[in-house]
């Protein structure tokens, strides 16, 4: 499991640029970020650097942010790859609430996704080769 | 308390001494306003035929509307030469009211709010910061005099430049807070974000607040974030300004000054006088003052008598905390809805703060209502689908309380405008026929 750092958002012009003007203040780096939106509000979900420490500076400027387990599971980068990830996910009974995919740069593709039900989810990944990665796979964790 | 021989006068000396004041007032009003001497022979009301208090219930009502016609000076009692100031409504609903003082209305006004000093847990050394707007808003001065006549420092800070109000409510020692529920809110706030902990930093132990309705929900949280006892005050400039009632440290209900006022409660719709314990509007007769007085004044407040005698030992009736006024009742698809009654229904969600705005619209033929409440910081949520049922929640509780439906919108936190001044609850964008 890894963390990502979740931020309720209204739908206004000019939010998601102060949100990131924040994040680039508090001297975080962003590896991925997906907005899940509707008519009112949005979710932005964004992976980076030092999670719950770009929690807590959102918080204090007043967002409304935390960080979040979520699964990420690299995917080899070809055509397939995740097809093949997702029959697993349905064997073992797993439904996916969200999900959402970014590259690095050594051509890997991060599968990043909330999960709920299913069992033995990590086992059947390993059996079938897949790799759950941990955060520092991802980003460079939050120093304790 | 500030002036015990007056609080804890027994009941029949107190309205000994009401009638005693009554009787010449009537009088007064009758020789010196033309609106009273009409409004009695209208309604066949001898000023000198009263034997009773209860023959009060005989004179004719004051609405706001006689006021305004009478504008500016037409219900002035004394010569001009005798008024020392003036105080107005902002008159964004029509004409401003203007309200004179002489100067023994003033020390009759002081004596009032001095008092809310005393149930604050005042002494000669404490400190007021006054945050109250001043101006022809009676909130700043009748603070302001309340706090000098008591005996204690006064920081005449008025609304505004928070930050200030905050390093100086460090600096000065500040131990009495007067200013409206909202704006205290907005200060232990501010004090927060700049890294100063009110409850702990500060030495605030009482707060005097009114001019604004106001939740237990929210005064409980108010109350903690400052770590001080909050008093609720109540008045009206038309009928003097802030002090016409307040509460004592047992937080039960509000004593009106009687010896100043007399206070009646009647049904909105007959207007006929209602038991103690129910409620009805609030309609008061001023006593003591010599350039503005007003018989059965009706004060569009939603309030009821305590029945009972209050434990702190002050005789003087109390009224309940200001349900809504009946001008703020909103009437939506044919039910009365107050303001308040939606905060307490959204302050049990510890989801979301008691910061909301309630804007009621026509769609199609329909009242249409749309409640936007800020989310706390610290809002646990994941997934669309937990911020919608939260939504949903919200509007089902919204719906079981005041049976109407409500299209709840969670906005993010500190984006509903903080006023300074009376907080925008409702705006009601529908066109009157």
């Amino acid at each position: 499991m890894i963390d990502q750092l979740s931020v309720f958002m209204e739908n206004e012009p000019g939010r998601l640029t102060e949100l990131c003007r924040a994040i680039g203040d508090a001297g975080v780096n962003m590896h991925a970020l997906t907005i899940a939106d509707t008519t009112d509000f949005g979710i932005v979900r964004i992976i980076c650097d030092a999670p719950e420490k770009a929690a807590l500076a959102l918080k204090s400027v007043g967002y409304s942010a935390r960080s979040t387990k979520v699964m990420a599971v690299a995917v080899p980068n070809e055509p397939g790859g995740l097809a093949a990830l997702m029959d697993v996910l349905k064997g073992a009974g797993v439904n996916v609430e969200y999900a959402y995919c970014f590259a690095t740069p050594d051509q890997r593709a991060v599968f990043v996704m909330k999960t709920t039900g299913g069992s033995g989810v990590a086992e059947a990944l390993a059996a079938a080769g897949f790799e759950a990665l941990q955060p520092k796979d991802v980003y460079s964790p939050d120093e304790l | 308390m500030y002036q015990p021989e007056i609080e804890t006068m027994d009941r029949e000396r107190l309205e000994r001494l009401q009638l005693e004041r009554l009787k010449p007032l009537l009088k007064r009003v009758y020789e010196r306003i033309p609106f009273y001497h009409a409004s009695f022979d209208e309604a066949g009301f001898d000023p000198e035929g009263l034997e009773t208090l209860d023959d009060l219930r005989k004179a004719p009502f004051t609405v706001k509307q006689d006021l305004r016609d009478n504008y500016p000076f037409g219900m002035f009692a004394v010569p001009r030469d005798e008024v020392v100031r003036i105080h107005a409504s902002s008159g964004t609903t029509g004409t401003a009211t203007v309200v004179g003082y002489t100067q023994a209305d003033l020390d009759a006004w002081s004596d009032c709010f001095a008092r809310a000093v005393g149930r604050a847990h005042g002494t000669k050394d404490s400190t007021m910061q006054v945050a109250y707007g001043y101006g022809l808003f009676t909130g700043g001065l009748g603070a302001h005099m309340g706090g000098e006549r008591f005996g204690a420092t006064v920081v005449p800070m008025s609304t505004g430049n928070t930050k200030r109000q905050v390093n100086l409510m460090r600096d000065f020692d500040v131990d009495i807070l007067a200013c409206t529920p909202s704006y205290a809110m907005h200060i232990a706030d501010t004090a927060l974000e700049m890294g100063i902990d009110p409850a702990t930093d500060l030495k605030v132990s009482g707060m005097i607040c009114g001019a604004e309705p106001m939740s237990d929900e929210l005064r409980r949280e108010l109350e903690q974030k400052m770590g001080a006892q909050l008093i609720d005050i109540y008045g009206l400039s038309e009928v003097m300004g802030p002090g016409v009632a307040c509460e004592c440290e047992l937080q039960d209900g509000l004593h009106l000054a009687e010896d100043h006022f007399i206070a009646e409660i009647v049904d909105p719709d007959t207007f006929e006088p209602v038991p103690d314990g129910q409620w009805g509007e609030l309609v008061i007769t001023t006593l003591s003052k010599e350039c503005s007085p007003l018989i059965r004044y009706r004060t569009r407040d939603i309030t009821r008598i305590l029945p009972g005698e209050c434990a702190c030992g002050c005789t003087h009736r109390r009224i309940d905390r200001i349900r809504g006024r009946t001008d703020d009742m909103l009437i939506i698809r044919g039910v009365n809805v107050f303001p308040r009654q939606v905060e307490e229904v959204i302050t049990a969600f510890p989801e979301v703060s008691a910061w909301y705005q309630l804007v009621v619209s026509t769609r199609g033929d329909l009242d249409a209502v749309d409640l936007n409440v800020e989310v706390v910081p610290e809002f646990d949520f994941d997934t669309v689908r937990e911020v919608e049922s939260l939504q949903r929640r919200i509007r089902a509780a919204l719906k079981g309380n005041l049976q109407i439906a409500v299209n709840v919108r969670v906005v993010e936190p500190k984006t509903i405008e903080r006023a300074e001044s009376k907080q925008k609850r409702v705006i009601d964008l529908r066109k009157r026929g």
